[in-house]
């Protein structure tokens, strides 16, 4: 790509981190018409988010700096959606869904309990950094709940308190 | 009669995700029999169908693609499977177990529109599906399906792309849907004009939802009529129906259109656990007003379901037994809208916070009478004057619980606490096995 050097904070990223976001971004981007690319904000935000491990402002300019649009635009998706962080988070992300369907098989009493067995409130991280534990709406796994999303990727369903515990338990 | 599977057929099959397994069982067939029609006679054969859209409002199909304008090129499909109305779980199993049906029936409506570029945006918390989904897609590209020979026969390049969103309701609307997948934060757009006329980068797009679509390839396979035939009225087809909450058996199940709602929940998901009663129903995902346990006796069927005085939405059926209180329950759900507008809007933006608010109030026992019709004030004030139907959505349950179950409201003022006490979500909370089509979890 031969855009001029990035702006501000860009700079304090790791060079091989950002390479490798070039690298894989340019695949990312093929998705889209080649006068679309700032269709593929999300996915870029995604991307960095991965690599750099939040999407810190630096993140967003990247983004915004390959995806040819402005700071600003990345900074309004970056904090729109509940999936991009625009801080550091724990090590692993602990998301329990407490809509309707899963409190009625006991989502809600799985959530207080391990409010209380970490120490933290909703959005709240253990001291040790180890885990972030975080209420969301609905993960469309209703018939299969009470569900729980470990770090955004793995999901799992009809859980009870102590197969949550072991979950954890097994989280390095 | 034995019942007809159009959407679960395959799924719990060895591999059913492959593309070995979808032609083994005839898959791509319907592909081959549109490439030999004209384009409009494909769309004919969808009104035939009586198909009406899955996502929530229950539009016509065929009706919805007549509305692009004749001479714009592109045009662009774009598939909802953003799953996110709370009780709904249907979409993420189709692309897990039946992915080519999906890829079938998008390649067939591209063809039939004239469309070469097709993205199916699925929400952020579907990593796996959105993989399983692309590497469906990697398939049928690598076997010539896709790319510039449409079906390794037609001259007729067509490109299909997965977008993932990263965590917002407000996607699943079909103009915040558009946002997003321009790349940008989910703010709905005001309509007219509608996205089939100015859509995905101002061009005509046509969005469907992922079980709309899946349904093409056997429309076309066994002719409209036969799919109009299983329905009732203006309704066709079989539907998936997820029911969750207080049921023996939750899960999806795969009913003709019509299906009785009683009967699918005491009979089918095997009743209530412990043998206790139904005290409420939301038969179409946590937007649709609520029934009453002694109002479940109808038909699933998009207008007869209206008549009831509700919606078939989503196919989200969740079920609450009669130990559960409906003002937490209620809580809730206007907790979730309220989180989840997009702020857009000052009733919208506004009236759900303050729903929020007095419903929790009074849920803790701080609420008063007035409490409770400002409530229903609130509610008629949003509808209809936003941009968006989550305004409406927001609405419908407060007014329908408040409505239906006022008595609860009421003791919990009177006796200033929840009488449910630790028990506002039932007495048995357990987690209970699910089937989803043939396929036990
Ligand atoms: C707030 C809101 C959320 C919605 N969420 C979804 C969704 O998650 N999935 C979906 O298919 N449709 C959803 N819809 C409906 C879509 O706007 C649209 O009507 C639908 O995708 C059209 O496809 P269909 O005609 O095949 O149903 C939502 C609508 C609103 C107002
Ligand atoms: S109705 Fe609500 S969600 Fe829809 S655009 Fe307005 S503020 Fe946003
Ligand atoms: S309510 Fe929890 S997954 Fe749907």
């Amino acid at each position: 790509m031969t855009n001029p050097a990035p702006v501000g904070a860009v700079q304090e990223l790791p060079r091989d981190k950002v390479e490798r976001f070039d690298r894989e971004l340019t695949a990312i981007v093929q998705r889209y018409p080649p006068d679309r690319k700032a269709a593929a904000m999300l996915p870029a935000l995604r991307l960095g988010q991965e690599i750099f491990g939040y999407c810190s402002s630096a993140v967003q300019k990247l983004a915004a700096d390959r995806l040819g649009t402005s700071p600003s635009r990345a900074e309004e998706v970056a904090t729109f959606y509940v999936m991009f962080h625009t801080h550091p988070l724990g090590r692993h992300l602990v998301e329990i869904c407490t809509n309707v369907s899963c409190c009625l098989n006991g989502g809600e009493r799985i959530f207080e309990a391990l409010k209380k067995k970490l120490g933290v409130k909703n959005g709240g991280t253990t001291p040790d950094g180890k885990f972030t534990l975080r209420e969301v709406e609905c993960l469309g796994s209703c018939g299969t709940a009470p569900a729980m999303l470990i770090d955004e990727v793995e999901m799992h369903e009809r859980l009870d308190l102590k197969r949550v515990e072991q979950i954890l338990e097994g989280l390095k | 009669m034995s019942e007809t599977l159009i959407l679960t057929k395959r799924w719990g099959k060895p591999n059913s995700a492959k593309l070995e397994t979808y032609r083994a069982d005839g898959g791509y067939a319907a592909l081959d029999k549109a490439l030999g029609l004209e384009p409009g006679a494909i769309v004919d054969e969808v009104k035939k169908s009586n198909l009406r859209g899955r996502g929530g409002a229950g539009f016509a199909t065929g009706l919805k693609w007549t509305f692009l304008p004749k001479d714009v090129r592109p045009r662009y499909l774009t598939i909802n499977a953003d799953e996110s109305e709370p009780g709904t779980f249907k979409d993420r199993y189709i692309i897990e177990h039946d992915p080519h049906q999906l890829i079938e029936g998008i390649a067939i409506t591209c063809y039939a529109l004239d469309i070469h570029l097709a993205y199916v945006y699925i929400r952020g918390e579907f990593p796996k599906q959105a993989r399983i989904l692309d590497e469906a897609i990697q398939e049928a590209r690598a076997a010539g399906l896709l790319g510039k020979r449409l079906g390794g026969k037609k001259d007729f390049d067509l490109d299909i792309h997965v977008h993932r969103g990263a965590g917002a309701y407000i996607c699943g609307e079909e103009s915040a849907l558009l946002e997003s997948l321009e790349g940008k934060k989910g703010y709905p757009r005001l309509k007219p004009p509608f996205p089939a006329i100015v859509g995905l980068w101002g061009k005509p797009t046509i969005i469907n939802n992922v079980e709309t679509i899946a349904n093409i390839p056997w429309i076309l396979s066994n002719g409209g009529e036969a799919f109009a035939a299983l329905g009732t009225g203006k309704t066709g087809g079989t539907r998936l129906f997820g029911v969750s909450g207080h049921v023996n058996r939750p899960g999806v199940y795969e009913k003709p259109a019509a299906y009785n709602l009683k009967k699918l929940i005491l009979e089918d998901c095997g009743g209530i656990p412990g043998g206790r009663k139904v005290k409420a129903v939301i038969p179409g995902g946590s937007s649709s007003p609520v029934l009453r346990g002694d109002e479940i006796d109808i038909s699933l069927e998009v207008d007869a379901v209206k008549a009831a005085g509700s919606m078939s939405g989503s196919g989200g059926i969740i079920v609450f037994d009669d130990s559960t209180c409906m003002v937490r329950a209620l809580a809730r759900i206007a907790k979730f809208y309220a989180e989840e507008s997009c702020g857009q809007c000052t009733p919208c933006r506004e009236g759900t916070s303050w729903m929020e608010a007095i419903v929790e109030k009074i849920e803790h026992g701080h609420g008063t009478l007035a409490d409770v019709e400002k409530l229903e004030q609130i509610a008629g004030c949003i509808g209809g004057n936003t941009i968006c139907a989550l305004g409406d959505a927001a609405s419908m349950p407060v007014q329908s619980f408040v409505k239906k179950f006022k008595d609860e409201f009421i003791r919990h003022v009177e006796e200033r606490r929840c009488p449910y006490g630790d028990h506002g979500w039932g007495l048995d909370q357990s987690s209970r096995p699910a089937v989803v089509g043939a396929v036990k979890y």
